[in-house]
């Protein structure tokens, strides 16, 4: 049993009635004909929490269902998703943000949570009415896809969430200094003749956006951090105590430009893929918790979609089913982090930085809990996720770590089926 | 066609860009387009070594000169030859590039030579069809062919590439011909400069292996042959230099800045020319200029590559031009 929320890893029993922990550690005794589960040799933590997918329904619905999504989320062993607004049409008022809400809780799979758009219709203009939608059970408000580029906006936005006690979610990018730009600028993308996206245009808007945290007091948080630029500008916040939290992605952790060679449209995602230099610094950031969590940015599209010229294929790759086993290759097994360290990064610091009852096995807490096999070696086959879109750069590559099941609220919601049960 | 050649002199499928090519495979293709030369230069204009064979010409891109120069080499080689233009095909009707591909590619042809406006579409084409794809410019990828025949056209005044200066003025980010150019130059021992406004110039050229001159005077003292690139009218309106006036005074290459180059320098443009913007007239037409021997071995060395992917032996190029297939 492994609970870095409250420093326990041993071997123990875990109790669970009505929903909710009611004990862990040591040996437990259940009340009579209570629901045995054997989990020898599995570890058993606090269920995954991402604070960054896209669902795309409504609108989009041959790339991923809120059911779909909420189920793909299980089998990658996360019990609660922050799902963006940037459907069609956006999550922007708060009947759209109930819609996702009953979705999600129809769906039996991951805790579905919408974030409400920051601005109406996502056009960076007009602020959302931010308070019905957290009454109608927002979480956050984001632009994502989109960043608030508007500073004046995104003032209001910082002080007036203060309110409800929610943070601001913003997908930094200066505009005018992206571009039109299709992956990273530099040497790769010289050799290719696309349009680049330098790291500047990531950590200008952070630099602007730390300012805006500090006038305000309000909570940013800083989507998909890429480039090493923007992990000195979230020191400097950290340092001065500013409420600037910040996620990573797994693909950022794992790959670098070059995977785009080939013009694969797999590897093209926004921000791009960076330098081995950005790589590395984004992973000692996390590390250092200067990074405060991993988040997917899970992005499904179509086949037809990605199967096309790299200028016209969209952004994004899918990520609930990879995450864990990206980050057990990429951070516990070399060593960088430990097993207690990314279950933290995982689950007890996304639950902590946002304040949700989530990512701990403490008694009294919802029994959100993954049972995952961390010595486990698969390879990803795409064909075998439950999300409907296959965009993943990473087939075929052989992962450590595997989900095997996945409780929400005490119920199964996930139970991985042994091959020979595979048919 | 000779049997049991290793098709193309190893060249592979397809010719997508010289990134992929070694040295010797670029030297090969020299070589091969050497006896295809003389070809355009006979009354009688043909011969039969690509009878029978099916070639579209697939232009995404508006395109003059690359597209004849192509549909010249396959003419004379007796292919058969179709050209298709976006306009008014299929693809302006919302048909994707792999539809297009898949529907050629039922009709049973042997060979697509395609231009188009993103960079990769012929890496993605070639991915996806039997046929040989040959790149007639992607994007602001590669132009592989062009940069061949600025390499013969190079090789016939100089005898030897191996060490020689070049360097290319002008918009390099936006530019395919400067791509190929660059890797095709620099696997054949030249060494390679780009001069221009930092803004056409883009981030990590450098790491190619290329360096930068911020001066033009500076590259005109150190270069054997200046290649300068046509500019864009419409980099002017997105902001990369202030005014066309202005490219000129800075970086247009007129006789009076090559009074400081050296005797020997050459002067290429890969057309079409923007006569008194990136350069001057009395250079286009001066005894510096290679423009129009740039021209001519554009068909002799597309005959050479049609030749090699269709599975011809270089060294049997002579003897396949007289017909003995």
């Amino acid at each position: 049993m492994l609970d870095p929320s409250r420093d326990v890893d041993g071997i123990g029993d875990l109790l669970v009635v009505d929903g909710r922990i009611e004990a862990a550690g040591g040996t437990l005794q259940g009340p009579d004909g209570c629901e045995m589960q054997d989990a020898s040799g599995l570890v058993v933590a606090p269920g995954l929490v991402d604070l960054h997918v896209h669902f795309r329904e409504p609108g989009g619905e041959h790339k991923e269902t809120i059911a779909t999504g909420a189920r793909a989320a299980a089998a990658g062993g996360f019990t609660t998703v922050w799902t963006m607004p940037n459907t069609d049409p956006p999550i922007d008022d708060p009947a759209a943000v109930g819609f996702v809400r009953a979705e999600g809780e129809r769906a039996g799979g991951a805790r579905v949570m919408p974030i409400g758009a920051a601005s109406v219709g996502l056009s960076g203009e007009r602020m959302t009415e931010v308070g019905e939608m957290v009454a109608a059970g927002a979480v956050a408000v984001s632009d994502d896809g989109h960043p608030i580029w508007n500073a004046g906006l995104l003032r209001r936005l910082l002080e007036y969430t203060q309110t409800f006690g929610i943070p601001v979610l913003q997908h930094s990018e200066v505009r005018e200094l992206a571009g039109f730009g299709v992956m990273n600028e530099g040497k790769v993308s010289t050799a290719l003749g696309l349009r680049g996206q330098p790291n500047a245009a990531e950590a200008a808007m952070v630099a602007r956006d730390i300012q805006l945290a500090e006038l305000t007091g309000g909570h940013l948080h800083v989507c998909h951090v890429s480039a090493r630029q923007t992990v000195e500008q979230l020191r400097l916040a950290r340092e001065r105590g500013l409420r600037v939290t910040s996620e990573v992605t797994p693909h950022h952790l794992a790959l670098t430009e070059t995977a785009v060679r080939g013009y694969r449209t797999e590897a093209k995602m926004n921000p791009p893929l960076r330098t081995e230099e950005d790589r590395e610094a984004v992973r000692r950031a996390l590390v250092d918790g200067v990074i405060d969590v991993i988040a997917t940015d899970h992005a499904p599209h179509h086949y037809e979609e990605k199967e096309r010229e790299f200028d016209d294929a969209p952004f994004g790759i899918v990520g609930l089913e990879t995450a864990l086993g990206l980050a057990m290759c990429e951070l516990v097994e070399p060593g960088h982090l430990s097993l207690a360290g990314l279950v933290d990064r995982m689950s007890c610091s996304p639950a902590r930085i946002m304040g949700i009852d989530a990512g701990t096995l403490r008694p009294g807490s919802p029994a959100d809990i993954v049972l995952f096999d961390p010595g486990e070696r698969w390879t990803v086959e795409p064909e075998a996720f439950l999300s409907r879109s296959r965009n993943t750069p990473f087939r075929g590559r052989e992962l450590t770590g595997r989900v095997h099941v996945t409780l929400v609220g005490g119920v199964e919601r996930y139970r991985r089926r042994a091959p020979d049960e595979a048919a | 066609m000779t049997d049991a050649a290793p098709p193309g002199a190893g060249l592979g499928k397809d010719l997508v860009g010289l990134e992929g090519l070694t040295g010797d495979q670029i030297r090969t293709i020299l070589d091969t387009a050497e006896p295809f030369k003389e070809i355009s230069e006979r009354r009688i204009k043909k011969v039969p070594v690509l009878r029978g064979k099916t070639i579209v010409n697939l232009f995404f891109e508006p395109s003059t000169r690359t597209r004849i120069s192509f549909e010249f080499a396959e003419k004379r080689l007796s292919a058969d030859t179709v050209n298709i233009s976006a306009t008014g095909s299929s693809v302006q009707k919302g048909e994707t590039l792999v539809d297009t591909a898949r529907t050629l590619e039922a009709m049973r042809i042997d060979m697509v030579v395609m231009r188009h406006g993103s960079s990769g579409a012929a890496r993605f084409l070639a991915d996806r069809i039997p046929s040989n794809v040959i790149n007639g410019g992607d994007g602001q990828h590669e132009h592989p062919t062009q940069a061949l025949l600025d390499l013969l056209t190079l090789r016939d005044r100089f005898g030897e590439l191996d060490g020689l200066k070049v360097c290319i003025v002008g918009d390099i980010l936006h530019s395919r011909v400067a791509r190929s150019n660059i890797w095709g130059l620099l696997k054949v021992g030249a060494e390679v400069a780009v001069c221009g406004p930092r803004t056409l110039i883009p981030l990590g050229i450098e790491e190619l292996g290329v360096s930068v001159f911020g001066r033009v005077e500076e590259a005109i003292e150190w270069s054997d042959a200046l290649y300068v690139l046509r500019l864009q009218l419409e980099r002017m309106k997105a902001g990369f230099i202030p005014s066309v006036r202005e490219y000129n005074r800075v970086f247009g290459v007129s006789a009076e800045r090559l009074e400081r180059a050296k005797e020997a320098l050459v002067v290429l443009h890969p057309g079409p020319m923007n006569r008194g913007v990136e350069i001057d007239s009395d250079v286009a037409d001066g005894p510096r200029s290679v423009i129009l021997p740039q021209v001519t071995n554009g068909v002799a060395v597309r005959m050479a590559v049609l030749y090699l992917l269709a599975g011809g032996r270089p060294d049997a190029a002579e003897a396949a031009k007289q017909g003995e297939t």
